[in-house]
């Protein structure tokens, strides 16, 4: 991993990254939240059972972790991007409802039951 | 050193900075009632302030503060005499009671218990917070005290004065909440630690937690205290003989140059020999090959002229002197001068050198 | 759709970026706080926009972060230390744990920041153990903000270097208090000591310390990066910027919610929150833990701020939140937060250690229909005397939980010691179970399934159920198809 030695250095790193981030953005992305209760309520069976339907479906997906979603109640919750699209939060999933998330609506666009609404605003730095 | 300011009911005096509300309140003499407070501590941030008996009113204060342990500030307002402060501290008292057994009439602690002058200065009989009790063995390991850790108010002094004065670490805080109490490591006898026995645990201990395996019954009221230095070594360590009638009964540490208010197993628990019946109380001398009881006039004469005899015949350097640990500094430094000036030999020891 | 009432700034990369992954936060705005600091700013600048923020601890008792960290810049030593407080130890609370997890490097970073400020360049996280995955995402963080040196020797090739470590405390709630945790970082007995001096003074190996609490700590890069006036802007008068709280208990939306200061409760419990499960009627909710104390039905309108909270007998505290209904007895709720507290005593102070065990042991006898109207002057009286005499944070708040429930539910306490009934119908010992005779058919199922057999009656008769030899289990209310069986 290259050190950062100046400030500047972390600053166009900010924003190769983000570039970077930029260029994937055709692909779909799944956001899985894999935070101690997420595992605990089968956050990785669901990651597994997308990744495994992504590729049985020929999909070309962008899979990511990440922490607490917040909604507790709903969880094992995925975050999926399509391209041009608002993220949608889905909660109350399993390996089947993974499944069948891939399939509508990654593969179609088409919304399927569990969507839990924004009810925040977020910093962004 | 800078001063402040502060004002004690109502009363106004200067104090050090880096004085405790306590030291304010002594220098008036205001009575603040301590227990778990150890005169030793050099620095007020070093007391434990864990009994809390000695809180006290400070103004602008949202809850009470420890007098013990809380350092004087610039225009501080203490008040000691309110019912706030009393209503708290009988509590406090209360609460101690509530897990402490009623065996005044036959604890040997009685007469010097601070408990027990807690409660009679608040009033209080029995605890009225009546509830479960810790229950715990007691423990007669050691060769020279034994804990009765029903009686132990948790004050901390004993672990203080152990690991941080005596030094030897043998005890410390076990179990939390109710259950808490000092424990020889893995909560062992005392005989599985590495206590050295010298009693300076017993000596702080303000309950019958701790007292010493005493051959001797006697109430506090019965004894008359006198002051002395310990015999046993040169170091000078002060302390009171405790007395009933005419028998030493027990011996207190006192706050000496020498000892800061410390004494070790000797000091504390070895005064038998003193009443012990083989003891030599007069000289004896040997007479017709038997030793025969003499007077002290008597004996002197006889060791000075056989000195001067045995110097006359063969010389200073027939002559040697050995002196013993047993007395103090003072003495040994006549004893040598009597061997070098009046022996005329340098030929001079001390049990205690090796 | 609805207003959005929550505001994320401590968990604003939860959930959207890889813990795992530096580049993740670094896209994220990652960093550049620190960077401003160590570009822009000298200590005392980055000092006063803390103190102009108006940040107060988010671990409980809400001292204001800049003030702290200028004390500790005040001493002179040649070394100081930054910690973490992560000892989150609260029932039904993970607000740290799920920072911790999603968003490391927020705290890292905070913490590299408060060492620049304060002149040090030691910093120590202080985890509980039972937190695996947060400590092997801190664990992975560390380790790549070290190989990226936006951690470690000359960071971003300023003079300021800056390491960190990792301690575990074994699951002590003391050890949440600042002074305990300190002694148990030295290896000491978790415990606290008298302040002062306070750890800004002389902390950990009795040099200046500054802790703060992960919540605290992940709010500040984005006050660095977005200053002072805009964080100030958001909250109270004396409460700036957002809480995040720990929603859980009788409550649709469990899970954890960050909103602005000054929300009221109503809009908690019954927007963010979903209101109370199953339809049941809101009661009251528990606020900072066996610390705090409840907010109730009568407190919806209150603006839940740092004074507004201790104005009901209760605190903020690290911001769990447990949602009780109708169903609920207040006087077994402060028995229960009683009892953790009496368990978690470090049994220092006589107040903590013996009256802890003295209120749970006189809510017990009340919950048992033992008590009288004596036993709760009692219980108030004690309850004042430990909050003023104890010696840390965990003794004086105790009470919190029996001096709250007091304030609204006093009926409650007098319908268990003079009507020797529980109103909610929790506590068993104060409850009856009867045959309604008109509705008893004599099916005898009731009977049968009595695992004591204190139900007599013949086929197709009515049922009688022997008061005495009742266990109160609830099994013959549970099997009856009629109705026909009450418990008062």
């Amino acid at each position: 991993m290259a050190k950062i030695n100046t400030i500047a250095e972390l600053k166009k790193l900010r924003e190769d990254l983000l570039g970077a981030a930029q260029a994937k953005a055709g692909k779909p992305l799944v956001n899985v939240s894999l935070a101690t209760c997420s595992v605990a309520s089968g956050g990785r069976d669901v990651l597994a059972a997308m990744q495994a339907e992504a590729t049985a479906l020929g999909l070309d997906v962008e899979f990511m972790q990440s922490g607490c979603m917040t909604v507790c109640f709903a969880e094992p919750t995925v975050e999926v991007t399509l391209p041009g699209k608002d993220p949608v939060t889905f909660g109350y999933l399993d390996a089947e409802k993974a499944k069948i998330l891939v399939q509508k609506y990654i593969k179609d666009g088409e919304l399927i039951d569990g969507v839990i609404p924004v009810g925040y605003e977020r910093i962004v730095l | 050193m800078s001063m402040l300011n502060v004002t004690v009911d109502g009363q106004a005096t200067q104090v050090a900075a880096g004085s405790a509300i306590l030291d304010a309140a002594n220098q008036l003499g205001i009575e603040i009632p301590t227990l778990c407070y150890l005169d030793m501590e050099k620095k007020f941030n070093q007391q434990a302030a864990a009994c809390r008996i000695c809180v006290v009113e400070v103004e602008n204060r949202r809850n009470l503060a420890p007098a013990c342990a809380t350092p004087v500030m610039e225009g501080m307002i203490i008040k000691t005499d309110t019912e706030r402060v009393h209503t708290a501290r009988k509590i406090v008292v209360d609460l101690m009671l509530s897990d402490h057994p009623l065996d005044c009439l036959t604890c040997e602690q009685a007469g010097s218990c601070v408990l027990q002058d807690l409660c009679y200065q608040y009033g209080l009989e029995q605890t009225t917070f009546a509830g479960q009790r810790n229950d715990y063995p007691e423990d007669a390991t050691n060769k020279f005290y034994s804990r009765n850790l029903n009686k132990c108010v948790a004050c901390r002094r004993c672990v203080t004065v152990c690991s941080n004065f005596q030094n030897t670490k043998a005890i410390g805080f076990g179990d939390r909440g109710f259950n808490t109490h000092p424990v020889a490591p893995f909560d062992r006898g005392m005989d599985e630690s590495t206590c050295v026995s010298c009693g300076n645990c017993v000596s702080v201990c303000p309950t019958g937690a701790l007292l010493p395996k005493s051959k001797e019954k006697f109430r506090s009221w019965e004894i008359s205290k006198t002051e002395t230095t310990c015999s046993y070594c040169g170091v000078g360590c002060q302390m009171n003989l405790l007395t009933k009638g005419n028998k030493v009964v027990g011996v207190e540490p006192l706050n000496g140059a020498a000892n800061d208010g410390l004494l070790c197993v000797k000091g504390k628990f070895g005064f038998n020999f003193i009443n012990h019946p083989d003891r030599l109380t007069t000289p004896l001398v040997r007479k017709d090959g038997q030793l025969v009881e003499a007077t002290w006039d008597e004996a002197y004469s006889l060791i000075a002229d056989k000195v001067k005899a045995t110097k006359a015949e063969f010389g200073s350097e027939a002559l040697a002197g050995l002196s013993s640990a047993r007395v103090t500094n003072e003495e040994n430094y006549l004893f040598q001068k009597m061997v070098r000036a009046a022996f005329g030999t340098n030929s001079v020891d001390h049990c205690a050198r090796l | 759709m609805a207003e959005k009432k929550q505001l994320r700034i401590a968990t604003r990369n939860s959930g959207f970026i890889d813990p795992e992954n530096i580049d993740s936060y670094i896209a994220a705005g990652g960093y550049l706080g620190l960077a401003k600091c160590l570009g822009e700013m000298t200590p005392e600048a980055v000092i006063d926009l803390m103190k102009a923020s108006g940040i107060r601890g988010r671990g409980g008792a809400g001292f204001p972060t800049g003030v702290k960290w200028g004390f500790a810049a005040k001493y002179a030593s040649d070394t100081k230390y930054v910690v973490c407080n992560a000892d989150e130890g609260d029932p039904g609370a993970f607000m740290d744990r799920a920072i911790l997890e999603g968003d490391p490097h927020s705290v890292l970073e905070a913490m590299a920041i408060g060492a620049y400020a304060i002149g040090g360049n030691k910093g120590t996280i202080y985890i509980r153990a039972e937190y695996p995955m947060a400590i092997d995402r801190l664990k992975i963080a560390i380790e790549q903000a070290e190989a990226k040196g936006v951690i470690g020797k000359n960071i971003m090739g300023s003079d300021f270097s800056f390491d960190l470590d990792i301690k575990y405390g074994a699951g002590a709630f003391v050890c949440g208090e600042e002074t305990a945790l300190i002694n148990s970082m030295e290896g000491n007995r978790g415990e606290p000591y008298t302040k002062p001096p306070f750890p800004a003074e002389a902390g950990y190996w009795d040099k200046p310390t500054i802790v703060n609490n992960v919540e605290t700590l992940a709010s500040i890069p984005a006050i660095i990066v977005k200053g002072a006036e805009w964080f100030n802007g958001i909250g109270t008068e004396t409460s700036k910027g957002t809480k995040v709280f720990a929603l859980a208990g009788k409550i649709n939306n469990v899970g954890l919610i960050e909103v602005p200061m000054g929300i009221t409760l109503q809009e908690v419990i019954m927007e963010v929150g979903g209101g109370v499960r199953n339809g049941k009627k809101f009661k009251a909710v528990q606020t900072g833990g066996p610390s705090g104390g409840a907010l109730t039905y009568k407190d919806l309108d209150v603006k839940i701020d740092y004074e507004s909270l201790v104005a009901c007998q209760s605190m903020m505290g690290s911001g769990g939140m447990i949602v009780m209904d109708e169903d609920d007895c207040m006087v077994a709720i402060a028995k229960f937060f009683v009892e953790f507290t009496m368990e978690e005593t470090c049994g220092k102070c006589t107040p903590c250690r013996i009256g802890s065990k003295r209120i749970y042991e006189a809510l017990d006898k009340i919950t048992m229909g033992q008590g009288s109207l004596e036993d709760i002057e009692k219980l108030k009286l004690l309850s004042v005397a430990i909050k003023d005499t104890a010696l840390c944070g965990l003794g004086q708040t105790m009470p919190n939980p029996v001096l709250s429930t007091m304030r609204v539910f006093e009926d409650e306490y007098t319908a268990h010691v003079v009507d020797k009934k529980c109103p909610a119908g929790v506590c068993s010992d104060l409850l009856e179970f009867i045959v309604v005779d008109e509705k008893c058919v004599g099916c005898t199922l009731c009977a049968r399934v009595c695992p004591v057999d204190c139900i007599g009656g013949k086929v197709k008769e009515v049922h009688v159920i022997d008061q005495a030899a009742c266990i109160k289990c609830g099994a013959c209310l549970d099997k009856c198809k009629f109705d026909a069986i009450i418990k008062q």
